[in-house]
């Protein structure tokens, strides 16, 4: 009895807003991921996009490297593909425009820091997240667990500072 | 000397790209991952449903990338054959998952989930790609200075 009692109360507290569209969304973001890696045998991230589209504008030899060049349109290409799919998603959900109230020193701060720390750590939560934690990478599954600890801590930190949104 | 472009074998190749686009896209935004708060709710433990979003994903992804590499065929678009992605371990992997972690607590968001931000039509996203391109030029220029200032000294 008590235990038929408190599992669908922890599920509330834990999930307050359902799993469903969280699992789906998932399910979804894999399926994308999963159609180019069929198709092309290439586990796709989403953060190299950054120095390969760098390689257009900078001649520092670090973002010339060749596996940039050789990458950087089919990058362009796919990132085009995730706004278009988020922007048809919204329009069609009706919650196209919705805007964030995080505030902007956050995201630009924030921003600054998952560039430096994603190339220096060889990728972001698609790359090590989905591909390679998929893949089953021990380097993949430590830089996850390191960034999602270090995360749970400071987002923790900024809202014990009373830091909102 | 050109570097051969990824996408000059086959004329299906950038299409592919941009369908599997589109679908990554419409589940960061089906899922909420695209917002910053519901990151930050996740990290904040007050709904953990971020959770069922990267283990979806992972099982997908896992699943086809178990399957397909064991098949020991090739791609068709590339002729790549399939394998899992490694990538080797050291110290940058450790310092550049903690920085991450440090912007991605502090701001709700990451690569991939901030262009399908820009797609829901969240302009204020703009911010943190911004920040992005800075981060990750700042570590090209510095990895390259540092690199020229090692090779520049005689080795003994």
């Amino acid at each position: 009895m008590v235990m038929t009692a408190t599992v669908p109360l922890l599920v509330e507290t834990l999930f307050p807003n359902g799993i469903s569209h969280y699992l789906l969304g998932g399910i979804l973001i894999g399926l994308g991921t999963a159609v180019i890696y069929l198709g092309t045998a290439i586990p796709a991230g989403a953060s190299t996009f950054l120095e390969s589209t760098l390689s257009y504008v900078s001649k520092l030899s670090r973002f010339q490297q060749p596996k940039f060049i050789a990458s950087r349109d089919w990058r362009v290409v796919f990132t085009l593909g995730i706004v278009a799919g988020a922007a048809g998603y919204s329009l069609i959900a009706g919650d196209f425009g919705w805007t964030t109230e995080v505030q902007p020193w956050r995201l630009f701060l924030g921003g600054i820091l998952i560039g430096v720390g994603t190339r220096l750590g060889k990728g972001c939560t698609s790359g090590h997240g989905v591909c390679g934690v998929g893949s089953g990478s021990s380097t993949s599954i430590a830089n996850v667990a390191v960034f999602m600890i270090v995360a749970v801590g400071v987002a923790q930190l900024v809202m014990a500072l009373g830091v909102s949104p | 000397m050109s570097a051969q472009k990824d996408h000059e074998q086959h004329p299906l190749f950038l299409p592919l790209i941009f369908v599997g686009g589109l679908i990554f896209g419409a589940g960061l935004a089906m899922s909420q991952m695209a917002r910053p708060e519901v990151v930050l709710a996740f990290l904040q433990f007050s709904d953990l449903g971020l959770l069922f979003v990267m283990g979806g994903a992972a099982a997908v992804v896992g699943t086809t990338i178990f399957v397909a590499s064991q098949s020991g065929r090739s791609a068709p678009l590339t002729g790549k054959r399939y394998a899992r992605r490694l990538k080797s371990m050291d110290r940058n992997v450790m310092y550049g998952g903690t920085i991450f972690g440090v912007g991605w607590g502090l701001s709700g968001i990451c690569p991939g989930a901030a262009y399908a931000s820009l797609g829901i039509g969240n302009a204020a996203i703009l911010y943190g790609i911004v920040g992005m391109f800075i981060g990750a030029y700042l570590q090209g220029y510095l990895r390259e200075a540092k690199a020229e200032s090692m090779s520049g000294q005689p080795a003994d």
